[in-house]
């Protein structure tokens, strides 16, 4: 009996649609359809990304059964344009950056448009009301806003453009793409053909297990192709960050060490995959004890037989010597600190599909290819791993990365890739991946949690004397970024200030938790909560202003490291400090008044500093950008991925201004292994400062060939003139293409095993102010402004920077009160709570300018910093107001509570 | 899935209820039955069931009838938070205007919301501050039961496997009312509640004739406080918080849980019942959230 088809209207277009009554509206827009500008964050409501119009209201289309979206209106992101309202949102979001990654972009405007068609003019309160129920993890809210709060002045025009010079507020170029819903992010390209591979995780932390024979599963359900387990696997079962560890299984091999660890894979028609039931398996489990608290692993029995009492990396730094100094001084402070897991939380779930590719022509099995195109940070590691699970060459694979909603170091690791590859490797047809919220929470990595004990001293006249720091990171499972953590943590754990004496050691140890990994920042946020908690206490121990203080301290050029490295140019966090000083007094002056009138709220004002390493810890960590001139002419070829911080965009103005040609008669080639060199990952906020000089030597070495051939002098003028390269006026005769290769590589020295070296080649530096208020009796805390300074040593585009500085406080927000990621607990965006647009105070953003001279045109990076100073800031302005010491993150307000109760002990 | 039914009326839909040999999921707004839906999908437990919609039965009315209101299944929270009530609906309001985010607000509905019944669900403790009662209609003819008989535990209610919830039924309350409602979460929209507290007045000569107080999220069903209802009587509003003692509470039983402590749990209510009480006083009366 075939059900008659529902009829469905989208965007005024009728459609018959023929699937179950109940199957959700999300996929059926997406799947059936094909409007996949409708994305799917979560299925459960948590995260808005599907919402639609439904007769006129916003709703999450992942809860709206058919059978009650047929006959009414559906309004989605693809219908916008046409509409008045819609297309100025559309603009009013490009002009304001209120699209990064562009994966919440089609939830945000949809939930914006009612608003506006209702009230053209919002005030902020009902623009927040509105996409309350949308999350972002980029933006932190504030471009949104002020987007809605602007669109009625972008209903008749086009948005005003910049040329896009550096320096100038050039509107995203992948932007476009991101406002209609057109970019495709991993799960919305694959061919209508592919199968279709589900993960089967485990859901105990530690145990055995054996899977017996799957022979009759496959035969009780017509469609499941293939269940795959380690023993399917081509080449090496293994992989992980490091060229020589290995560890993560694809499939494990009868031991499973975290819940979330894959098991095997079912491959077959998504009906297929779907209707299977894990408790079908012929699997069986041996429970076992797990270690869970990195003490308790320090004696227990060993995760992985090479890494003895659990410790997987340690890394340290010793200047001076620092018992000693902490003995003589004359003000000490001692404080144990714990953070928790912290989820990436991205709202693009991972995602892709892969397929086996035959040369043209046939040719013999040995030059098949495999081609992966998945949600990524860093294409060409994803490439190394693919290869060695296939046990292939590796230019035998091909790394397309998908438009990437998100990632803030989780998508630094594969995912989906390697199992996609190994079963279109096996079973010679595409075959496609996407994981749930669950599964993708449950699998992925996290933020360290950290336990840290930390000593810091003063003499009499505030100067630092002495710091030692101990810290234990749960690094879960399997190695990931550990030792990178390991390694970056002593170097920066002091923070920017001059420490003579300096004792400092990190250890990852293993435990049978989610594998902690890169998460923005590589374990520093969690070193400042504790670094910047003392200088609070001396500062008060010593009787100065908690800011001087920490001016004071600072570090300033010609200065030595704790490292030994001489700092001799960029600078720049006197600037900061100072640029903050008066916001400074007159909100601890207006915190002191509010405080006068009594009642259960106290206010309080708070500050942190941070700085941050550009690039990996004493490592080689290079780019190449490519630019060519040819008839169709000048393409930039750019392998940076862009995962909505917006490196496609800076780049480009960097390459252009170096080259003399506004960004928009470049052409871009992006992102994909076969087209784009090696651009190395988007981490460790590397991508202006590294992949930028490269894209500006790049620009300069063609600049130089095109002068030369035109014999023009160095300040000849470009112009590109119906596809005609002219210089000073004059076309330029073009025989053969010509190219322009930048590769920079950050000079750096290896660190010894005190930590000794030249860690990074520049350091971002950053202040920033945190008001707020408390409620006594609950414990509750209520921002109430952020202000950033931030030394980024020249803003290439200042739009883009904000909105790194905005999305990083929002992040430093949800690790400060709210995010505490428990296997099993919190593994979906229900429990887990990540900040919303209600969470994120007005923040003023003081840009600072100290020129690094090997940056293009004196530029660093800014990713990671803004998110450092954030949750220490807060903590300072926590016990500003309550005298309460925050020592645990999150500060739930019952943690709060407990805090304030144990202060007035 | 095959068996899934819309029907258009309230009878066809007892009937096919009756009949069914598996019996249905019923569907009304789906904001609990999706999200549940998607973790069973993860984890590989997922059972399809023929479901059972009721957004067809045209139960979407908010209706005056004379001594009560009858708030129909297919009410939406959307529905309810714009309606023009009277101010004893303040509370169950402002726990609309609470409930997620306008897209839940706008699909959900207020009685799915009791009948899915978590210890959370922010429209039980308004309702039991409003005497509500719940229709349940089967073939065999139709039942009410005061909300507190309705909702037996935590996600376990006295549905019988035949029945359909009709409607929520809110008697009139005698005289001038006040009625409020608090949520406390750790972040300010789409929260589920830490606590949440409700409570209604009804004054007569400047002094409280009747007090009906609920907490949520602190037990597996909201309670009332009974003992603190009664000392209330007689008291003057202005007076009321400060009656507010921690022995009212106890009828709660909370947990620790991701969100909290038990015992934070417990101290918060009191402040939030403190709160309330203050400001069911003050002639603008005001709830709302007290989110981080
Ligand atoms: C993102 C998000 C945020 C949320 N935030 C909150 C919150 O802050 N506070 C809060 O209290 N809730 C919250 N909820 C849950 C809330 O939306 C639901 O409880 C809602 O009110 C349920 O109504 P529904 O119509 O969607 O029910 P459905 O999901 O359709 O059904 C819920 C349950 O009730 C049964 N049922 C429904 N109607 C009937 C009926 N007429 N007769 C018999 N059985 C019936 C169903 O079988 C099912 O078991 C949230 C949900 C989401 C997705
Ligand atoms: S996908 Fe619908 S709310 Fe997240
Ligand atoms: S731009 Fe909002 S989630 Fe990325």
């Amino acid at each position: 009996m075939s059900a008659p088809p529902f009829a469905l209207t989208v965007n005024g277009a009728p459609h018959a649609v023929v699937a179950p009554p109940d199957q959700r509206l999300t996929a059926v827009l997406r799947e059936e359809l094909g409007l996949t500008g409708t994305k799917v964050g979560c299925d459960a409501g948590d995260c808005g990304a599907c919402t639609v119009l439904l007769a006129g209201a916003p709703a999450c289309a992942c809860l709206v059964p058919l059978a009650q979206a047929a006959g009414q209106a559906v309004e989605t992101v693809e219908g916008l344009a046409a509409d008045p309202w819609g297309a100025a949102l559309q603009r009013a979001f490009l002009a304001h950056g209120a699209a990064q990654c562009g994966i919440c972009t089609p939830g945000m405007l949809m939930a914006a448009l009612p608003l506006l068609r209702a009230s053209p003019q919002p005030d902020e309160g009902a623009a927040m009301d509105a996409i309350g129920g949308v999350l972002c993890r980029c933006t932190g809210y504030r471009k949104i806003l002020e987007a809605i709060q602007a669109a009625h002045l972008f209903r008749e025009a086009e948005a005003p453009s910049s040329a896009g010079a550096v320096g100038e507020r050039l509107p995203r170029v992948d932007g476009p793409a991101r406002v209609t819903g057109t970019a495709l992010f991993g799960a919305d390209a694959a061919p209508s053909d592919a199968l279709w591979l589900k993960p089967i995780r485990s859901p105990h932390a530690h145990a055995r297990f054996t899977l017996g024979d799957c022979a009759p599963l496959l035969a009780r359900h017509p469609g499941l192709e293939r269940v795959l387990t380690a023993a399917d696997i081509p080449g090496r079962n293994g992989f992980g960050v490091y060229p020589d560890i290995k560890d993560q299984p694809v499939f494990c091999d009868g031991l499973v060490r975290y819940r979330g660890d894959c098991i095997a894979a079912l491959v077959g028609s998504r009906e297929a995959v779907e209707a299977v039931r894990f408790e079908e398996l012929p699997l069986t489990w041996e429970v076992l004890p797990a270690l869970t608290d990195p003490s308790a692993a320090l004696a227990g029995p060993l995760l992985h037989d090479r890494w003895a009492e659990n410790v997987l990396a340690t890394g340290r730094l010793r200047a001076g010597d620092a018992e000693a100094a902490l003995a003589a001084s004359a003000f000490t402070a001692a404080g144990e600190y714990e953070t928790s897991f912290v989820e990436h939380a991205y709202i693009e779930p991972e995602a892709g599909w892969a397929q086996m590719v035959r040369p043209e022509g046939g040719g013999p099995e040995a030059s098949d290819r495999i081609e992966v195109f998945a949600t990524t940070q860093a294409p060409y590691m994803d490439l190394d791993e693919v290869a060695g699970v296939l046990g292939i060459p590796q230019d035998r694979v091909r790394i397309i990365p998908s438009a990437c909603g998100g990632g803030f170091g989780g998508k630094l690791d594969v995912s989906v890739q390697p199992m996609l590859a190994v079963a279109a490797w096996l079973l010679r047809r595409p075959v496609r991946a996407v994981w749930s919220r669950p599964e993708s929470m449950a699998s992925s990595t996290k933020r360290h949690p950290a336990r840290i004990a930390a000593r810091a001293g003063c003499d009499a006249e505030g100067r630092l004397t002495g710091f030692a720091f101990e810290g234990l990171y749960d690094t879960g499972a399997y190695a990931s970024w550990g030792p990178t953590v390991a390694g970056r943590v002593p170097v920066q754990a002091m923070g920017p200030y001059r420490v003579p004496a300096v004792a400092t050691r990190a250890r990852a140890i293993l435990t049978h938790q989610p594998p902690s990994g890169a998460f923005r920042g590589f374990g520093v946020p969690q070193a400042a909560i504790a670094q910047e908690a003392l200088w609070d206490r001396l500062a008060d121990a010593a009787g100065l202003d908690r800011l001087e203080f920490r001016l004071r301290n600072a570090l300033r050029a010609g200065d030595a490291t704790a490292s030994g490295q001489v700092l001799t140019h960029s600078v720049g966090l006197v600037a900061c400090l100072e640029a903050l000083r008066p916001r400074w007094h007159a909100l601890r002056d207006a915190a002191a008044s509010r405080n006068a009138g009594g009642g259960s709220r106290r206010h309080g004002v708070g500050i942190a500093c941070m700085w941050y390493g550009i690039g990996n810890t004493g490592m080689s960590n290079p780019s190449t950008m490519r630019v060519t001139l040819g008839p169709e002419g000048v393409t930039f070829h750019n392998g940076a991925v862009d995962i909505g911080q917006g490196s496609t965009t800076i780049l480009l103005q960097i390459l252009a201004e170096a080259l003399g040609l506004p960004p928009r008669d470049i052409h871009l080639v992006l992102y994909d292994t076969d087209l784009t060199f090696d651009a190395g990952k988007t981490s460790a906020s590397r991508q202006t400062f590294v992949s930028g000089r490269a894209a500006q030597d790049a620009a300069l070495a063609l600049r130089r060939q095109i002068l030369l051939r035109a014999n023009a002098g160095e300040d000849a003028k470009l112009d590109l003139r119906d596809g005609i390269l002219h210089v000073d006026g004059r076309p330029l005769p073009l025989e053969a293409p010509l190219e322009g290769i930048g590769r920079f590589d950050p000079p750096t020295v290896p660190l010894d095993a005190d930590g000794q070296g030249v860690p990074y080649a520049t350091y971002g530096f950053a202040a920033q102010l945190a008001a707020l208020s408390v409620d006594m009796e609950l414990g509750t805390v209520h921002l109430e402004r952020i202000v950033a300074a931030h030394d980024v040593g020249r803003t290439i585009n200042p739009t883009m920077v904000e909105g790194q500085i905005h999305g990083g406080i929002a992040q430093g927000i949800g690790l400060a009160l709210m995010e505490e990621y428990l296997p099993g607990r919190t593994e979906n965006l229900h429990d887990y709570l990540i900040p919303t647009v209600g969470d994120v105070p007005a923040i003023e953003c003081l840009l600072i300018e100290d020129r690094e001279p090997l940056g293009p045109f004196g530029a660093k990076g800014i990713g990671e910093p803004a998110l450092v100073p954030t949750a220490p800031a807060i903590f300072s302005a926590i016990n500003h107001a309550t005298g309460a010491w925050i020592t645990r993150a999150p500060a739930l307000p019952h943690r709060v509570l407990a805090a304030i109760r144990e202060a007035r002990r | 899935m095959s068996g899934d039914r819309k029907p258009a009326s309230l009878a066809e839909a007892l009937s096919l209820l009756a009949g069914a040999p598996e019996a249905p999921l019923l569907l009304a707004g789906g904001t609990d039955v999706y999200p549940a839906r998607a973790v069973a999908e993860a984890w590989g437990r997922y059972a399809p069931r023929p479901v059972l919609d009721l957004s067809g039965l045209g139960l979407a009315g908010i209706e005056d009838r004379g001594d009560h209101h009858r708030i129909g299944a297919g009410v939406t929270w959307a529905a309810l938070r714009d309606a023009p009530l009277p101010p004893w609906f303040d509370g169950l309001r402002q726990a609309a205007r609470q409930v997620g985010g306008v897209q839940v607000q706008a699909r959900g509905t207020v009685l799915g919301n009791l009948c899915n019944a978590s210890p959370a669900a922010d429209g039980v403790p308004p309702l039991l501050t409003l005497e509500a009662e719940v229709e349940l209609a089967s073939r065999r003819g139709t039942r009410r039961l005061p909300l507190g008989a309705f909702i037996l535990g935590n996600r376990r209610t006295a549905l019988a496997p035949d029945e359909i919830a009709t409607a929520i039924l809110v008697p009139k309350p005698a005289g001038e009312t006040r009625s409020a409602f608090l949520k406390l979460g750790a972040r300010s929209y789409l929260v589920i509640s830490i606590a949440m507290v409700a409570g209604l007045l009804e004054i007569d000569s400047g002094r409280i004739a009747a007090a009906r107080l609920a907490i949520g999220a602190c037990s597996p069903v909201a309670q009332r406080l009974p003992e603190l209802e009664a000392a209330l009587i007689g008291a003057r509003p202005e007076e009321a918080a400060a009656l507010a003692a921690p022995e009212h509470l106890a009828p709660l039983s909370p947990i620790d849980d991701v969100r909290a402590t038990a015992e934070y749990r417990r101290h918060a209510a009191l402040v939030l019942l403190r709160r309330l009480l203050a400001g069911l006083a003050a002639p603008q009366a005001q709830g709302g959230s007290q989110a981080a």
